[in-house]
């Protein structure tokens, strides 16, 4: 096992975990500002395939991200409209969104499945890429992986130390009391909604555009309830949350390179392994109740009423 | 006089002073003939001529015997897991792996039918469906153990399930249960005759399934409306707070709940591996365990409900298949239509509790 | 202070306002005058709080209007409230756990001040009117007392002319009610205008000039309180004389309730920890639990009801047996009957119809049997309570949350009554229900007790412990004082132990 191949595993770890990074970034957003939306799965497919769509039309992968985010901006607004103005419950309709997700990428993507595209490129760093190690480990991504890493920065930031933050965490902790005080918590959750979608969506785009660089239907597989359980293993807060998909985007490629690691254990079960380590992780972080009541925003999941 | 604010929109809710009653049973049918108008307006507009979309989706699979047959055969699984999953959703107990439920199920049937009582001249059968209910509730009974002890969100947990259980099926028919005279295809082989389900009567494949889904919706009504059981999981769901208060067993709710939601799942899957499909394969169901729960929910979590969901949801899925073959659309057309009817239902809901008023 | 012709800082003509079934207010006048102590007197769901919302902007009238300094205005937000010079201190403060005082108080101002001068400000505003605050300190944690300061620096923060404080009183010991009214004092006479909702006639009459008195939404008279007696501010609230209390003195019986040296620690972040808790209740007596609650009152209703299951199984006795590790259907088995604070949600199912209610706790008389629901039974059990206790609601298939709060309440006591306790735990038995509900359920406790029941209440409302009690104890940090007759012991005192100055002595 030579040091080029344990520095391709530490590569293509970045590249496995940084759709889980947007989509885990944006739910933790929506559920700081207390809105429980469990349809990261179906918007993120909703992203894969219009960012396909549009990337392989126009040939522009700017233009596919962009509409990625905006379709999944879009699905999240129908899911903000029923929970937020309508009142429904915020499981019920999470869980008919990742189906009606997962439904609709399929069907409009139909005439898609197939169809190759370029997918895309790591960044050149002029001097830096080329350095005997670091050279691959740290500086070859491409820019939405290094985007991502800002995006981390930037969320942290904002929660922490900006008016901004302080007032999604005010709405996360207890829209009543953010409501009383004249805050509009429907408007601020409908934006973390949006946000939450719209990363989704980018996520989505990133797997269709450049980690598996084609469309099929279901092609997630199951990396939006991952990026959820994230968020929890996380603690809702945006480095742990990186930390957390670094992490997984290890245990995902891992699969890949398991009989050049001398395991030899059927491919199906190294598949499980995410899937196994989500739950592993869950029952770990859950099982203080401490630490779920002292980071969980209070209010996450709880419809508000504004009247009266 | 002061000016008062204005609203932007035109309408608004205001809140009723009582449920309306009346909602309550129209939501469901309301969010149906919604959801059909939309997709057929949808149809028309992607350029499909949406009366006779409407007669291949809905006419022309129920028009035989043989298609009343499919109707009932497609509603059986849907029927027993949904069943299965609305007491536990009434308790707030959210089992969404029954997909997982349903597979492993199916293995633990379909093993015992390959492995276990192939010898057997009768008796088979009812061990074979035992083995794929006792399959489904020991699937369940992870989250329900991870639940209780540790506080795990069973969402995720019977979640990341399903995925792990179509995995597992896949390295079964891939790998050591693969039918040796299967030409490489990754299938078991054909379950024995003794373990096959027979249809109810010739012309349709619908078989006694069907039946067991009738007598468990019955069974299912009974337990909500007469027992301690039933009643203790309805509180648990409507207020958690008066469950303990009244000292009932939130441990107890949960593992009951998901054994029940396993269960059923269990035996829906055994009952589509000895009954239409007759082996072992990685592809076992259309989505089953996820659409039973829109059918639980456009059902409203009650038996009858249920039960006439199901034949709707089925109607879809024939209606899919036809319109597959028939108007080349794609087949995730009914996963997209099923998406819909669940966002109707969750809005027409709303008209429950609300009122329209013009501002 | 308040001139026949100085324009009042505050004037409201003729302001309604109904929600779906009920008429909040009514054609309500009301005038605040500069530096005026202005109280809003009125019992339980009169109509106090809907105003003061409307005042506040948090919702609009349907009817009149208001106007401030002599001009007409509309209030359409509380950000527009704030601008205008009005500030609210909220009964159910208006504070986020797991953000610090600053940030608290950063949130509720509309301009942006940097950290550092806000810290400075507070500092300023908090020496200056005897209100000491940490700006740094996180919200929980803190007792009631320090996070009512933090809502009231909040308000003046911002220099307000008009201070709404919503029943600010019901969380305060006798000697920090003294201290609240030497702050708002200082302010009235530094010009500011206070509007002072409450419903306690004593400290109405001790503290403000002037008092507006509503009923079942309307405005029934003003009044200076200092001209009236207790009597006659009642008699504008409630339209007759206050009845009081029977309460004959009474030789009590064995041993029925026994908490011994309980201790238990509160799994909740935000909780109280129990320490040492020993306590005897015998039958027919009624023995008083007073304080604040968020000093433990929660965590022992839990570790008596079953709730919270105690590590000891002598912890908790009832009747002799021992219970610590028994469930709440175990202890009802053994004769406890319990009415939690908490009525819709946890008391009854909202959704659920009363005779479904009954269910809740009525295993013990057969209401369930063989593991079947016995509805015919629990039927006529509902019906039977909703009668003796002059429930007033549409039949015993109406849902609990159809019920108004008194007549809820009324459900909740009678049910547990009538299911023959030998232990009776209470718990803010009259909190939110209106005088004639309160009165009812206060006699039907005293009744409890004269047929032998052991009867334990825990309240926040001192004058009705003072009322009903045989023996009063006071709960503070999770501490319980000793257990004294009622007779014997002095408001003060009773202000004194609610800081937790007590020496801890066994019954």
């Amino acid at each position: 096992m030579s040091l080029a191949t344990w520095v391709a595993i530490a590569a293509s770890a970045v590249g496995a975990a940084t759709p889980l990074v947007y989509a885990a970034l944006g739910e933790l957003v929506t559920e700081r500002a207390g809105v429980l939306n469990l349809g990261v799965e179906g918007m993120m497919l909703v992203g894969a395939m219009s960012g396909f769509a549009v990337a392989v039309s126009t040939g522009s992968l700017l233009l596919g991200f962009l509409a990625a985010a905006a379709a999944g901006a879009l699905i999240a607004l129908l899911f903000a409209v029923l929970t937020l103005s309508l009142q429904t419950n915020q499981v019920a309709t999470g869980l008919a969104l990742t189906l009606f997700g997962v439904g609709l990428s399929a069907f409009a993507g139909r005439s898609f499945v197939g169809l190759p595209i370029a997918r895309l490129p790591p960044l050149h760093i002029a001097l830096l890429s080329e350095l005997p190690v670091l050279g691959p480990l740290l500086f070859h991504y491409d820019l939405m992986v290094y985007l991502s890493l800002a995006l981390c920065a930037l969320i942290a930031w904002l929660l922490k130390r900006t008016r901004a933050g302080l007032r999604l965490r005010a709405v996360g902790e207890a829209p009543e009391i953010a409501h009383a005080l004249g805050e509009p918590v429907t408007r601020i959750r409908y934006l973390a909604v949006l946000f939450g979608g719209a990363m989704s969506g980018i996520a989505g785009a990133y797997l269709s555009t450049a980690l598996t660089p084609m469309w099929v239907e279901g092609m997630s597989a199951g990396r939006g309830w991952i990026a959820l359980a994230l968020v929890v293993f996380g603690t809702w807060k945006p480095w742990r949350v990186l930390g957390g998909a670094y992490l997984f985007g290890t245990v995902t490629v891992l699969q890949l390179y398991a009989q050049g690691l001398g395991i030899h254990v059927p491919s199906e079960f190294l598949s499980m392994l995410p899937y196994l380590a989500t739950i592993v992780v869950l029952v770990v972080i859950c099982r203080d109740a401490r630490t779920i009541l002292l980071n969980q925003p209070a209010s996450l999941g709880r419809s508000f009423h504004p009247g009266y | 006089m002061w000016p008062f604010d204005r609203s932007p929109w035109p309408l608004r809710l205001e809140r009723r002073a009582k449920p309306s009653m009346a909602m309550r049973m129209a939501s469901s049918p309301l969010a149906a003939v919604a959801m059909v108008v939309t997709g057929f307006l949808t149809l028309s507009l992607l350029g499909t001529d949406p009366v006779a979309a409407f007669k291949v989706f809905f006419v022309e699979p129920l028009s035989s015997l043989y298609g009343l047959g499919e109707l009932l055969l497609k509603a059986t699984p849907l029927m027993l897991c949904a069943l299965g999953l609305a007491p536990g959703y009434r308790a707030n107990v959210w089992n969404i792996g029954a997909e997982g439920q349903f597979t492993i199920g199916a293995i633990t049937g379909g093993g015992a039918a390959l492995y276990w009582t192939p010898a057997m001249t009768h008796g088979a059968l009812p061990l074979i469906l035992l083995a794929g209910v006792l399959g489904g509730m020991a699937w369940a009974a992870i989250p329900a153990f991870l639940r209780s002890q540790f506080r795990t969100s069973e969402i995720f947990v019977s979640l990341m399930l399903v995925y792990i259980a179509q995995l597992l099926l896949s390295y079964l028919v891939h790998g050591p249960w693969r039918d040796p005279a299967g030409q490489n295809f990754p299938q078991s082989p054909p379950l024995p005759d003794n373990a096959l389900l027979a249809p109810l009567f010739d012309g349709a494949r619908v078989n006694v399934g069907f039946l067991i889904a009738l007598a468990l919706a019955a069974l299912s009504w009974w337990f909500g409306h007469a027992t301690a059981a039933g009643y203790r999981m309805r509180v648990s769901g409507l207020a958690p707070a008066a469950a303990a208060y009244a000292g009932i067993s939130q441990r107890r709710n949960i593992w009951l709940a998901m054994l029940i939601g396993g269960g059923t799942a269990g035996l829906a899957g055994i009952c589509e591996v000895a009954g239409p499909i007759g082996m072992l394969q990685p592809s076992i169901s259309p989505g089953y365990g996820f659409a039973a729960i829109i059918v639980a929910f456009v059902g409203r979590l009650h038996p009858l409900g249920i039960v006439l969901a199901s034949l709707l949801m089925s109607a879809l899925y024939l209606g899919g298949e036809s319109a597959q073959v028939e108007l080349q659309l794609p087949s995730s057309v009914s996963g997209l239509f099923q998406g819909a009817l669940l966002f109707f239902l969750l809005a027409a809901e709303l008209l429950i509790h609300f009122r329209v008023r013009r501002t | 202070m308040t001139g026949v012709a100085e324009v009042p800082r505050l004037a409201l003509h003729g302001i309604s306002k109904r929600y779906a079934s009920v008429i909040a207010n009514q054609d309500i006048d009301l005038q605040v005058g500069t530096g005026e102590i202005h109280a809003l007197l009125g019992e339980n769901g009169a109509g106090k709080t809907t105003l003061m919302k409307i005042v506040y902007g948090v919702t609009q009238a349907d009817e009149g209007s208001i106007e401030w300094e002599g001009s007409t205005v509309a209030i359409r937000s509380p950000a527009q409230a704030r601008r205008l010079g009005i500030g609210m201190v909220f009964q159910h403060f208006a504070l986020f756990e797991t953000l610090t005082v600053a940030e608290n108080i950063a949130l509720a101002l509309d301009e942006r001040v940097s950290p550092s001068r806000l810290a400075a400000r507070i500092e300023e505003v908090s020496q200056r009117y005897g209100l000491p605050i940490d700006p740094q300190r996180l919200m929980h944690g803190m007792s009631v007392g320090e996070r009512q300061r933090v809502e009231i620096v909040r308000c003046l923060l911002q220099a307000p002319r008009l201070l709404i404080l919503d029943e600010p009183t019901s969380v305060l010991t006798p000697q920090a009610v003294q201290a609240l009214f030497r702050t708002l004092r200082r302010l009235a006479g530094e010009g500011l205008s206070i509007l002072y909702i409450s419903h306690k006639l004593d400290e109405i009459r001790e503290l403000c000039d002037v008092a507006t008195v509503l009923r079942n939404g309307r405005v029934t008279g003003t009044a200076i309180p200092r001209q009236e007696s207790n009597a006659s501010l009642a008699r504008l609230m409630v339209g007759s004389e206050l009845a009081q209390c029977r309460l004959q003195p009474r030789e009590p019986g064995v041993t029925q309730l026994e908490l011994i040296n309980l201790s238990l620690a509160t799994a909740d972040p935000f909780g109280t920890s129990l320490r040492h808790i020993n306590l005897r209740v015998r039958g027919g007596e009624i023995v008083g639990i007073a304080g604040v609650s968020g000093n433990g009152q929660k965590e022992l209703q839990a570790a008596i009801s079953g709730e919270s299951l105690c590590a000891a199984r002598g912890a908790v006795r009832l009747c002799g047996q021992q219970v610590g590790r028994l469930n709440p259907a175990a202890r009802r088995m053994l004769g406890l009957r319990f009415v939690p604070e908490e009525r819709l949600g946890r008391g009854a199912v909202p959704e659920m119809h009363l005779a479904d209610n009954c269910v809740l706790t009525g295993a013990a008389v057969g209401l369930v049997r063989h593991g079947l629901i016995q509805h015919r039974a629990a039927r006529a059990f509902a019906r039977d309570t909703i009668a003796q206790f002059a429930v007033k609601c549409d039949g015993e298939l109406a849902p609990a949350d159809s019920l108004s709060g008194g007549n809820l309440q009324k459900f909740i006591v009678g049910r547990e009554i009538r299911l023959a306790p030998k232990v009776m735990l209470v718990a803010q038995p009259t909190w939110g229900v209106d005088i004639g509900a309160s009165l009812l359920i206060r006699q039907a406790l005293i009744d409890l007790r004269d047929t032998g029941a052991a009867v334990l209440v825990i309240s926040e409302e001192l004058d009705e412990l003072f009322a009903i009690c045989d023996r009063l104890a006071v709960l503070a940090g999770g501490r319980l004082s000793a257990v004294v007759p009622a007779a014997d012991l002095p408001l003060e005192t009773v202000g004194v132990w609610m800081t937790g100055a007590f020496d801890h002595v066994a019954v």
